[in-house]
């Protein structure tokens, strides 16, 4: 199980002075239970390539396979599609728009042509794995906080059940704490129900902390697509591209150069701080 | 007094029922005690809710107090005959970039501000000349504001504030909806503003990063000032920070983890060359 693209690429207004490559040829394959980071700067194409796997977006060239099934070809079940892959947009909490909490996440799973009852207990189901409890199903989402409304948004969508979720920067404009908690019950999403998950992020340190392969994406194609260990150690290049590396590689790199043996791979602060201890022998 | 004073702020916001009745109060400040020197650059920290927002609009009379005063450069707020010139006074620059430009050139947009005062004409394009050189976008003064990237349309509209020549600058998380590289671009030019033209700064933000510039810093909590310190003071304490739902920078973290294993490292660390310098002296 996995999606696939194949020479993708889609241009904006082809054929007009307008014309612009959003994507060029990009090759990439995500399968299934994987925990994948997408990082670019504004414009890169990562908005572009994000609706490409949902079919929200058709490829001007190349194909798009699910399960490997190109979603273009005749009679493909494109609806269906949505349901699989969840796409979490930017400040999912401004589509919130029922009476209560409940309602609105039901909203995905009646589409689906589920009964009330069927949709209400996914919906229920998906609002506790985003840690919101039966306190919050008569609020009115208007009444949450910032963090409980992004939940709620995403909530929305888990409760159809999907096996890909797709989240574009779910945590800007959160505070620390509400950052922590949104990538945290993603990250049990992932362990627990195994769902594959695509998180886009301005976050190096995030992206550090909780992914397993980094795809960075400039100027419409892949530019790295590997470990985040790996894509850190281009750290020149990745500046070069508008980007950065998590302050601790930047600190890693200059103890190394400073003579101390340190592993300057290290991202995340726990791998600093085992491998600063070694190096100075405690 | 200093350019920026509050005295017992306390803000509520109400809630009407069908009636047209309150129903309900909350109280989003209370009883905030403010004082900024003019020139100050000063950062205010604090979680979703705690009130940070609601304090930024007092400072230029988007929202006038529900009790106690609110001066600026020696105005109260309050007095609606010089809300206009308080405005003037105090610029407010907003998180996302895309509600506050309204030119369909980008000198046009940042001249619109002095237009409005009735500024006259060479001076009006002086300002738009001198501002987008403060923030570094004179090279796209005739582009088209939509195309340029998020960094630059930020730049853009704290161009637009500056071009009213205001004594105070507010920016409530500028950075928010931007990549690495427009966050950079952006700190930079407020950082600027701050030093060469003497503009005081008061800037909201999520990114503990940005706040280790400042002169102070201040940390808000369901709507009261609950710390208050340059950055380093702040900083050193991880535990309380982290109480508020707010976070260190990560050398800051790795720093303070540390020093927890055992290492004689100080508390406070704010930039990577600060700690590179504590290790090596151990080793």
């Amino acid at each position: 199980m996995s999606i696939k693209l194949e020479h993708v690429t889609y241009t904006y207004s082809p054929g007009t002075v307008y014309e612009m490559h959003a994507l060029e040829d990009v090759n990439l394959e995500i399968r299934d239970g994987q925990f994948v980071g997408i990082i670019g700067h504004t414009g890169s194409g990562k908005s572009t390539l994000i609706q490409h796997f949902n079919g929200l977006m058709k490829p001007t060239g190349g194909l798009v396979l699910y399960n490997g099934e190109n979603i273009w070809g005749e009679n493909y079940p494109l609806k269906a599609l949505r349901s699989h892959v969840g796409l979490v947009f930017q400040y999912p909490e401004h589509q919130l728009f029922e009476e209560s909490v409940l309602e609105d996440v039901c909203f995905g799973p009646k589409n689906q042509g589920l009964s009330p009852d069927e949709a209400k207990e996914r919906a229920k189901e998906a609002l506790a794995q985003v840690g919101l409890g039966e306190e919050f199903y008569s609020s009115s989402p208007f009444e949450l906080s910032g963090g409980q409304k992004r939940r709620a948004a995403i909530a929305g969508v888990l409760a159809m059940n999907p096996d890909v979720l797709v989240l574009d920067e779910p945590t800007a404009g959160l505070d620390p704490r509400g950052r922590d908690e949104i990538l945290d019950q993603i990250a049990e999403l992932h362990s627990v129900r195994g769902i594959t998950i695509i998180l886009v992020s301005h976050s190096m340190e995030d992206i550090a902390k909780y992914v397993e392969r980094i795809i960075v994406m400039n100027k419409g194609k892949v530019a790295f697509d590997d470990a985040p260990k790996e894509v850190f150690s281009h750290y020149r290049e990745l500046e070069g591209m508008g980007l950065a590396a998590p302050q601790i590689t930047y600190i890693m790199h200059a103890l190394k150069e400073k003579g101390i043996p340190v592993d300057e791979t290290a991202t995340t602060v726990e791998e600093a701080r085992v491998s600063i201890l070694k190096a100075l022998g405690k | 007094m200093g350019i920026i004073k509050a005295s017992k702020l306390v803000f509520e916001y109400l809630k009407y029922n069908d009636e047209g009745k309150v129903e309900e109060t909350s109280r989003a400040i209370d009883r905030v005690d403010l004082d900024v020197e003019a020139g100050q650059f000063i950062a205010v920290l604090g979680h979703n809710g705690s009130g940070k927002s609601t304090l930024a609009k007092h400072i230029n009379g988007l929202l006038i107090p529900t009790e106690g005063t609110v001066w600026v450069d020696h105005m109260s707020t309050e007095n609606e005959e010089e809300l206009w010139r308080i405005r003037q006074k105090a610029g407010m620059v907003f998180q996302n970039p895309d509600n506050q430009i309204i030119g369909t050139v980008v000198e046009e947009d940042v001249g619109f501000g002095p237009e409005n005062m009735g500024v006259p004409t060479e001076d009006i394009w002086r300002r738009v000349d001198e501002s987008l050189r403060a923030v570094g976008m004179t090279a796209y003064r005739h582009h088209s504001p939509n195309k340029l990237s998020g960094g630059q349309k930020q730049r853009v509209a704290i161009a637009g504030v500056v071009a009213m020549r205001p004594k105070c600058i507010v920016l409530d998380e500028p950075t928010a909806m931007l990549d690495p590289n427009g966050r950079k671009e952006v700190l930079q030019a407020v950082r600027e503003l701050n030093k060469k033209e003497g503009v005081t700064v008061i800037l909201i933000t999520h990114y503990m990063e940005e706040v280790i510039f400042a002169d102070r810093v201040i940390v808000m909590d369901r709507g009261s000032i609950v710390m208050q310190g340059t950055p380093r003071e702040i900083f050193s304490q991880v535990d309380t920070l982290k109480s508020y739902r707010l976070d260190v920078p990560q050398v800051t973290l790795l720093a303070h983890e540390l020093r927890t294993s055992g290492l004689q490292i100080p508390e406070g660390i704010l930039t990577i060359d600060e700690l590179v310098n504590a290790i090596c002296q151990l080793s």
